[in-house]
């Protein structure tokens, strides 16, 4: 043993990547920065590109604590997204909530369906579970499409409240501030997981789960306290689609471009932490936020495809992966 | 608590139409070191995933520090002290060495899970100088005193260690007994589950050998190894 002539020195662990306050304060910045520069543009349109960028950054970063964390790729994202966006529609015109107490009930609804599609489809894998998170798309959408009273197929229009939030220099802008402090959320509840130990559990089923179970790590209960968390984010992320357009329907609530992106960001960026949704959803959306205005929307998709194709070719680990040799 | 650590009453294993395992009765003391033994496909490792819990359903029943462990998870016996390794090594491939200790560490329910004392159980089997290092940067013998590394954390009652010294050098085989001994000495009790006959006679006060599926020798291992069966069952396939 040639460890054992020559003492090898542990070598000293890899700096912490942030610390808390060092990221709180990073966060903080980059929030004010951001909000500073829209107002400055003072146009509705920036707004509008920053809030839909925003919540795909939600949206990623929730997909990514089952699908990255744990492995378990959900093919529903969709379903959880637009399950957000119909509670919107349906607490709101029930009770008359504004958007706030609406992506509070967003969060449990997600958070039930999340934990009820853990229960019935968890004791699958790979591509049988990835299968049954597709079906859940297409049974929630059959149901909103039957369910008259949030619109049916047809839809349902909703009003941006007439006056605007103390402060917001219009309701966008207002809209664009929750959606950002929902992105700033959805991180540190990431990170927070990263570094905990369900994180450390989660990383440990990823990679055998009968292993895990022999150290000792309950693999059933982390992988539903896992789809319920990421199933409450993505509703989270959906939550204020409606405010966004003002009309809302099935077909593009349950939108395929929903489910590819929520796949595709975290791929691109890195499932392995963090950081990998949300620069894959920065990059992404924007892109797709250009190309809808200058060529049109119809090229999203295959732009995803196109980034997607390319990244798992060159970039298998993402972007985080390119600039981060292995840990 | 009685003084028998592990009874294992009729148990078998089927899989489809083939009998793997069928009728074995096995108690095991507190602090002992058992040797089980056989021939390859004898029905060693299927008998520690019986009594670990991997699989869903096997004949006969188990006995675990007084308690039946029927109905019991995997994790959950880990949880009581009941460890194993895996006979080919399941390293958690995206984690560092260190964070695949801490993992039974943090889960096992026992002492904390904190770097000094995830150091401390890597330095028992010569792995400090690795912590940082990714599974797929070691030898396929560090690999193996891991899989020790990850089931000694959980600080069980009850160890299997299934083939940990296959392929290993004469001095390899030597340091994985000196720590074998050394659990043992700390009140584990050990089954070790090994081809190399060497090590099992060296280690076992007591063995027992399986052939096809069956307990045909269970006693010392002087007596054992003199048993004609055994014999025939060894060389005379
Ligand atoms: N999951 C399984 N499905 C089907 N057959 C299995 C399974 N696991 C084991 N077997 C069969 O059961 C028999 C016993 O296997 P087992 O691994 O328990 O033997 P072993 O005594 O550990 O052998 P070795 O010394 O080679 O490790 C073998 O014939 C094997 O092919
Ligand atoms: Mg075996």
């Amino acid at each position: 043993m040639s460890d054992a002539i020559i003492p090898a020195l542990p070598r000293p662990a890899p700096p912490r990547r942030l610390g808390h306050a060092g990221f709180w304060l990073a966060a903080a910045a980059a929030a004010a920065i951001l909000i500073l520069a829209l107002r400055g543009m003072g146009s509705e349109y920036a707004y509008f590109a920053a809030t839909f960028v925003l919540q795909y950054v939600v949206l990623a970063t929730a997909w990514n604590i089952l699908g990255g964390y744990a492995g378990y790729v959900n093919f529903g994202a969709a379903a959880f997204f637009a399950a957000g966006a119909y509670t919107t529609v349906a607490v709101g015109k029930a009770f008359g909530l504004g958007l706030l107490p609406c992506i509070g009930i967003a969060a449990m609804v997600g958070g039930a369906l999340g934990l009820g599609t853990g229960i019935l489809t968890l004791r699958l894998r790979g591509a049988y579970f990835a299968i049954a998170t597709l079906c859940l798309s297409v049974v929630l959408q059959t149901f909103i499409v039957n369910w008259s009273y949030v619109g049916g197929s047809r839809g349902a229009y909703i009003l941006r409240p007439r006056d605007v939030p103390f402060g917001f220099d219009s309701y966008g802008g207002y809209l664009c501030a929750v959606v950002l402090v929902l992105a700033a959320a959805a991180i540190a509840i990431a990170r927070s997981i990263e570094v905990s130990r369900l994180g450390l559990g989660l990383a440990a089923l990823r990679d055998d789960e009968a292993a895990a179970e022999a150290a000792g790590v309950p693999t059933l209960r982390l992988k539903l306290i896992a789809t319920s968390i990421s199933g409450a984010m993505m509703a989270v992320a959906g939550a204020p689609l409606p405010y966004l357009g003002s009309y809302i329907e099935p077909t593009s609530a349950f939108g395929l471009s929903y489910a590819v992106n929520a796949i595709a960001m975290p791929l691109i960026g890195g499932t392995a932490s963090w950081a990998g949704p949300l620069i894959g959803a920065v990059l992404l959306s924007s892109l797709q936020q250009a190309a809808t205005v200058t060529i049109s929307s119809a090229a999203n998709l295959l732009i995803v495809g196109v980034v997607l194709v390319v990244f798992v070719c060159v970039a298998p680990r993402g972007i985080i992966g390119l600039f981060r040799r292995r840990r | 608590m009685s003084d028998v650590v592990l009874r294992a009453h009729a148990v078998g294993k089927r899989f489809g139409g083939f009998t793997a395992l069928s009728g074995i009765d096995l108690e095991v003391r507190a602090g002992e070191r058992l040797g089980l033994i056989g021939p390859n496909g004898s029905g060693k490792s299927t008998f520690t995933n019986c009594l670990a819990g991997a699989f869903p359903s096997h004949d006969g029943s188990f006995t675990f520090k007084d308690a039946p462990l029927a109905g019991l998870k995997p994790h959950q016996r880990a949880r009581q002290g009941l460890a194993r390794t895996f006979q080919l090594p399941r390293p958690f491939r995206g984690l560092t060495v260190a964070e695949n200790v801490r993992v039974p560490l943090s889960f096992g329910g026992r002492g904390a899970a904190t770097m000094e004392s995830a150091m401390a159980c890597l330095e028992s089997v010569d792995l400090a100088g690795k912590a940082h290092r990714m599974p797929k940067e070691l030898t396929q013998v560090e690999l193996r005193r891991l899989e020790l590394a990850r089931a000694t954390a959980l600080q069980p009652e009850l160890l299997i260690v299934d083939e940990a010294m296959a392929g290993l050098s004469h001095t390899e085989v030597d340091q994985i007994l000196a720590l074998l001994f050394r659990l043992n000495e700390g009140g584990t009790t050990i089954i070790m589950i090994e081809h190399v006959m060497r090590a099992v006679t060296e280690f076992s006060q007591r063995l027992a050998v399986l052939v096809a599926g069956r307990k045909i020798a269970d006693g010392p291992p002087a007596d054992v190894l003199a048993l004609p069966a055994v014999e025939e069952a060894y060389l005379g396939r």
